[in-house]
């Protein structure tokens, strides 16, 4: 096609028609939402909810992957230790609150012979000092490991291999019972949510729906984000690092602060993540898991949000089914799921959609 | 009145010794050329002055009191040093419009940015392109385009890189064009470059490199008929 044909047909660039020239997140922040106003009215089996819920908090700690692997091109392997710092916190509120409530004190509290939780809990009955205690914490961590890394220009394979052996350090740590976080056993039990019985029907819609929601703003402020003059800055650090430092940007910066940003991120979903499953210990720090996210952002296409969302949601729901089904085959599907990607669909199943002619206006969006 | 002089700048990649005891100075509004054979540290000059590697002695200084072997490559673009690499480095995920709008560069407000991306978008000819994702440009217009990003700074030392590597007859006669009506009274310029006929057409003067150190300086001319360029690049 001729460049005098494509500058007519597309509209001028600019961050206010990127966002909304991109039909896919459009669309799942709609359904999303949908899905959301859906069980507040037709209230499903609460097996169904509990998924639905669950699933939400996978799609929004891939999002935050792919902003960083996507757009910066900063693969971490250790993404889930900033979901396991939303989760830790989360519990200890839910745990604090359980005492505050019931005047019981936690198992592992008795089992390691305390009289009272440790004094660094104090004040996590609170729920929104949880909340900005879990992001700060998430966003701090990522702040220190991010300036160490980038300031010393680490790097592609060997930031990976950090972030991962960061995320497995964490998991020793945890799996210790003196830190006063649960050790091996981790923290369960969580006995009631902001007054009400954690069992309820109405506490599990709530929290599906308000990780439905969540998603929905994470979808739609990341790509606001990624379409704004600080998205195509990220895009040119992905493409030519040494390129945009020479034109004057501060590309640790730049880094830094998406880094930190992706983590508290990965955070939220943790914290949206451990009442609807109701426990929290160290296994989610485990290497393994942390590798499988960026499984799934690779499945479901890098460098597109959206993507991330049918990725994680993908195969979560798969492993949901498969995993009462026929839990011996799950590795070798997944593993059967990462080998068609590579090798028919490198960038993920969104090539399926690219496959078939797109419309004009579809063609200059990524 | 910001120049460049470089002060016996040594190099050493181990125990190679890519530049050794190198000095030069370029003043303001004019077009120098860094000519050389293969290895002879043309393009590690350029990696010290923007920044990219550091040196194991020497200075070079922008201007009268900037030493930019202390700074990093963003402050040195801030201090308006500008920098095209000798492959080709836009960034092929955007179009030429963004690529430009990153080129001003982060100081630029963002209410002057339009008026400069238009004016450099006529100097570079890639007006009717603007909107066209900078991958699929032609290897000539990427030369362009980059050559427009770092133009669109305003740079007062602006650094080419083998501007013309790979570029038709035509297209290097566009280029010559192009870079000679770069030339500003408050600007210098330092080309790298192999082809001579290029050189003649933009540069006052040449530096001849050879094995990281300064064989001759002075015109084109001399240059030619001086015994011992001649040997270099004819060989022994």
């Amino acid at each position: 096609m001729s460049g005098a044909v494509q500058t007519v047909l597309a509209p001028p660039a600019g961050p206010a028609r990127r966002a909304v020239r991109d039909p896919l997140v459009a669309g799942l922040v709609g359904l999303c939402l949908a899905v959301a106003v859906g069980l507040l009215v037709a209230r499903p089996a609460p097996y169904l909810v509990n998924a639905l819920g669950q699933l939400a908090t996978f799609a929004i700690l891939a999002v935050s992957l792919d902003l960083v692997w996507g757009y910066l091109g900063i693969l971490s392997l250790g993404h889930g230790l900033f979901f396991a710092i939303g989760g830790y916190v989360c519990a200890m509120h839910l745990l604090s609150h359980g005492v505050a409530v019931t005047g019981v004190q936690p198992d592992f509290v008795q089992f390691m012979g305390w009289k009272s939780l440790p004094a660094y809990w104090a004040g996590l009955d609170h729920p929104a000092y949880a909340l900005v205690l879990a992001l700060a914490l998430a966003g701090l961590v990522a702040f220190l490991f991010g300036l160490a890394s980038f300031r010393s220009r680490v790097n592609g394979v060997y930031f990976s291999i950090i972030s991962q052996a960061l995320v497995y350090v964490a998991m020793l740590l945890m799996y210790r019972n003196d830190t006063g976080l649960g050790g091996n056993n981790g923290m369960t039990g969580f006995p009631l949510l902001f007054g009400w019985p954690m069992g309820s029907p109405g506490v599990a819609t709530g929290l599906a729906v308000a990780a439905l929601v969540a998603l929905a703003a994470v979808l739609a402020g990341t790509r606001l984000l990624v379409g704004s003059a600080v998205g195509r800055r990220m895009i040119a650090c992905r493409d030519d690092e040494t390129r945009l430092r020479t034109l004057g940007y501060s590309t640790t910066r730049l880094k830094l602060g998406i880094w930190c940003l992706s983590a508290m991120i990965a955070a939220l979903a943790g914290i949206l993540y451990v009442p609807q499953v109701g426990i929290i210990n160290p296994r989610v720090l485990a290497p393994d898991l942390s590798i499988e996210i960026a499984v799934w952002v690779a499945i479901g296409g890098l460098g597109r949000l959206g993507g991330a969302v049918i990725g994680a949601v993908l195969v979560n729901g798969l492993k949901f089914w498969l995993s009462t089904a026929m839990p011996e085959a799950w590795p070798f599907i997944l593993s059967g799921l990462v080998l068609v990607v590579v090798l028919v669909l490198p960038n993920g199943l969104l090539d399926l959609v690219a496959l078939r002619p797109r419309p004009n206006w579809l063609r200059r969006s990524r | 009145m910001t120049g460049l002089v470089i002060e016996a700048l040594t190099v050493a990649f181990g125990r190679f010794t890519a530049l050794d005891g190198v000095s030069l100075a370029v003043d303001p509004g004019e077009v120098r050329a860094v000519i050389g054979p293969n290895g002879a540290g043309k393009t590690t000059l350029l990696d010290v002055i923007s920044g990219i590697t550091k040196p194991v002695s020497g200075r070079v200084m922008l201007g009268d009191r900037i030493d930019l072997t202390t700074r990093s490559e963003a402050e040195i673009a801030r201090a308006g040093v500008r920098r095209k690499f000798q492959k080709p480095s836009v960034f092929p995920a955007l179009t030429v419009r963004e690529n430009l709008e990153i080129g001003c560069g982060p100081a630029v407000p963002a209410g002057a940015r339009a008026a400069r991306i238009a004016s450099v978008l006529g100097e570079i000819g890639l007006r009717p392109r603007a909107d066209i994702i900078a991958g699929r440009l032609s290897h000539g217009e990427k030369q362009w385009l980059e050559i427009g990003m770092v133009l669109a700074a305003e740079p007062a030392l602006l650094l080419l890189d083998e501007p013309v590597a790979g570029l038709s007859d035509a297209e290097t006669a566009q280029t010559a064009a192009l870079i000679r009506a770069l030339r500003r009274p408050d600007r210098a310029i330092l080309v790298i470059e192999h082809d001579m006929d290029f050189v003649e057409a933009v540069a006052d003067r040449v530096t001849v490199l050879h094995e990281g150190r300064t064989l001759y300086e002075g015109s084109l001319h001399g240059a030619r008929s001086d015994a011992r360029v001649i040997e270099v690049f004819l060989g022994r």
